[in-house]
């Protein structure tokens, strides 16, 4: 993964450095409380319900077990010894206190981390697919691309105050869309065109929120060393003409429909001509230097034990539960990518210890060459694990919790924060998700079931991408008293779509038997080969609503 | 007044007035002081306004800098009003007048100026700023100067950190 080098360790320290000033000016009071808010949210700072949080930023997803050491020696140090995996593959203190937030900071730089633009109306995290470089049908790996967006968008000068946040996310895979990249503000799909150049399909105008909007396409192939000075033009042309009246209308998708996605492709091309040829324009060499720090590590053909494997699975039930759903084919021969589960049933979803992230460390150096990724589902990758390591893995994360066989099922359930932690939460989302997974604890019947994205938000921000889950929960508030709406039919994959609302909400202890009905529906419905999205998509909203409110 | 900061971080004394928009059917009133008024009007007023080193423009953040093209060395003094420390078009104004349209001369940000936003007004193309007037002038220069490097271009360089370090 990439590595600073001197440039990007002098900006880092002199951020920290800026950082301590801001708060220095804010805790005197010489900074109002309205002028400080911007700042510290560019620092990733919220002031929640009960105590501050700060959003320590992973670029896409990536992190070394020494960066995980640190984290937890940070969450023991200054906070209550947890910390929470984001749905933007970030992490997340609950509990620091303003005036040690520089020295969190400061901390953090030492390994290279850091909290910028993690919040605010700024340019976020670009993130990514969590199998990028290991997957079978990648295109090219799309890790440089976000690396070299990082670096561009960091402390851009033009783009620190958006009429509102922006997001990137890159995807590199023909089949899959793991990055969920046409509900972002852009979207970036690899492609080569027919000559073979490789380019983006560029996507704008997608997201969650209050107006939920798959991002239409405005470009069908940008060179891949446009990249940058297009991005500055939709950006620009969003910073000049984006809503800064009302902030639920101030989204680039909002701007897109009010232009039409033609029109905005205009403005933006306009835009463009004058800046293709800037000395932004990225440059083969600069693009090499990225992506040498992503080569593949040294792969060993002797770790390729098929037949081994094939019997420890037969022999052993529980294993091969677990290489079925949580075990992804690599690239490589010899080996297996591993997602670690975070969602054991009791635990808030995405919630990590520090024991735990210290023990993720441990497998990363003795597993998978030192490096992990966050997924946006909020669970931990292993990318690069041997084949013949892997009973021996399952047997290691088994006691920690890491091994809940069920990844992509009903109980992996995507989860913000909610009214337990979150101020500007409706309604609390984790004992949900948790009587959720209670309710459905019999293996055989969740793997029976199949794919099943099950996503809950606190609120109508979509931190839990409700929208896009096939089952999506939103927290709403009725008259003071917590409520939760369904909507069926999400997707964030390829065939991206925003689901419907199935109709009145309903009270928190109401809603495992409202999953249950819907499952049932969904059992009684389906053909053989369906997953529970197709069945959906063919005998529509209907059958669920006469059975839930029957 | 407010305070004027230099680039540097200096504060100078400068006695240019912003000209407010006058009321619908008023006429523009000019005290004889240097005097920055409206876009639209100095447009409308152009003829007799130019050559003279004592009018320049201001620019409200939703205004077209496109308007000025071709005309903005003609004006000694353009500045970019920021109606909120939080409202970030005067960025692209900014940019726009320098390196799309040339403006050679004084670019001032004017309105809600904050410290926090120096260092981004700098990189934009802005060479002068009306800190407002709570705000205190002998920390701009350190406010100016935390970041010694950048990674994109922008009015302050055209090259970009990798082109830097691949060359």
């Amino acid at each position: 993964m990439y590595v600073y080098d001197e440039h990007d360790r002098q900006i880092l320290a002199e951020r920290v450095a800026q950082f301590r000033d801001q708060t220095d000016r804010a805790l005197s009071g010489e900074l109002s409380e309205d002028e400080f808010l911007p700042l510290r949210l560019q620092n990733g700072l919220y002031v929640q319900r009960f105590a501050p949080m700060l959003r320590i930023c992973v670029p896409y997803g990536m992190m070394r077990s020494e960066q995980l050491r640190r984290l937890a020696r940070v969450t023991r140090d200054y906070d209550k010894g947890y910390a929470h995996f984001t749905t933007r593959q970030n992490v997340q203190l609950n509990w620091p206190a303003l005036e040690d937030v520089p020295d969190i900071l400061s901390e953090l730089a030492e390994v290279e981390m850091h909290a910028n633009q993690t919040s605010g109306n700024c340019i976020r995290n670009t993130t990514t697919d969590q199998f990028s470089g290991v997957q079978t049908d990648e295109i090219v790996d799309p890790r440089p691309y976000c690396e070299i967006i990082r670096q561009w968008s960091t402390f851009h000068p033009e783009f620190a105050f958006l009429p509102r946040k922006f997001k990137i996310a890159v995807n590199a895979s023909e089949h899959t869309d793991r990055a969920a990249i046409q509900v972002h503000d852009i979207g970036l799909q690899i492609v080569k065109n027919d000559a073979g150049e490789l380019g983006f399909r560029v996507h704008v105008g997608g997201g969650l929120g209050r107006t939920p909007m798959v991002g239409p396409v405005v470009r069908d192939f940008l060179p891949e060393l446009d990249l940058l000075t297009y991005l500055e033009a939709v950006i620009r042309v969003y910073n000049r003409y984006g809503r800064r009246d009302n902030k639920y209308k101030a989204r680039i998708k909002i701007l897109v429909k009010a232009l039409t996605p033609e029109g905005f492709a205009e403005k933006v091309e306009a835009e463009w001509a004058h800046l293709k040829d800037s000395p932004s324009r990225l440059t083969s060499e600069a693009i090499a230097r990225v992506q040498a720090y992503f080569t593949e590590p040294a792969y060993d053909t002797a770790a390729n034990q098929g037949d081994q494997l094939a019997a420890l699975r037969f022999e052993n039930k529980a294993f091969d539960n677990w290489v079925t759903r949580n075990v992804d084919t690599h690239k490589v021969d010899g080996y297996a990518i591993v997602t670690l589960t975070m969602k054991a049933t009791g635990t808030p979803p995405g919630d990590v210890s520090d024991r735990q992230l210290e023990q993720i460390a441990d497998l990363a150096d003795s597993y998978s060459f030192g490096e992990v990724r966050i997924t946006h589902q909020q669970n931990v990758v292993l990318a690069d694990v041997r084949q013949d390591q892997l009973f021996e893995l399952w047997q290691a994360i088994t006691p920690m919790g890491f091994a809940t066989p069920n990844l992509d099922t009903l109980t992996d359930i995507i989860c913000c924060p909610g009214g337990d932690y979150c101020a500007l939460a409706n309604a609390k989302s984790i004992p949900v998700a948790e009587a959720i997974q209670r309710r459905f604890d019999n293996l055989d019947f969740l793997y029976d079931l199949g794919k099943i994205d099950l996503n809950i938000s606190g609120c109508m921000n979509a931190c839990g991408h409700h929208h896009v889950g096939n089952i999506g929960v939103l927290g709403v508030d009725k008259k003071g008293e917590e409520f939760y709406q369904i909507s069926l039919g999400g997707s964030s994959h390829h065939d991206a779509t925003i689901g419907k609302i199935l109709g009145p909400s309903f009270a928190q202890d109401d809603m495992p038997d409202v999953i249950e009905k819907i499952i049932d529906v969904f059992v009684k419905n389906r053909t053989d080969e369906e997953e529970f999205i197709d069945t959906y998509r063919r005998i529509g909203l209907d059958p669920f609503k006469e059975r839930v409110y029957a | 007044m407010p305070d004027i900061i230099s680039k540097d971080g200096s504060v100078k004394a400068d006695s240019w007035v912003v000209v407010p928009r006058p009321a619908e059917g008023e006429a523009l009133e000019l005290s004889g002081a240097p005097s920055l008024i409206p876009m639209d009007l100095w447009l409308a007023g152009r003829d007799q306004f130019k050559g003279r080193s004592d009018i320049g423009v201001w620019l409200e953040s939703h205004d077209e800098p496109e308007a000025l093209e071709g005309l903005v060395n003609e004006l000694p003094l353009i500045a970019v009003n920021f109606p909120k420390f939080s409202d970030g078009r005067g960025y692209s104004i900014g940019r726009l007048l320098r390196e799309r349209f040339g403006f050679t001369n004084e670019l001032r940000a004017i309105g809600d100026v904050l410290l926090d936003q120096l260092q981004f007004m700098k990189r934009c193309g802005f060479d002068s700023y009306a800190l407002r007037e709570d705000k205190d002038s002998s920390k701009a220069a350190a406010c100016l100067s935390f970041f010694s490097n950048s990674y994109q271009a922008a009015t302050d360089t055209n090259v970009p950190l990798f082109r830097r370090r691949t060359s």
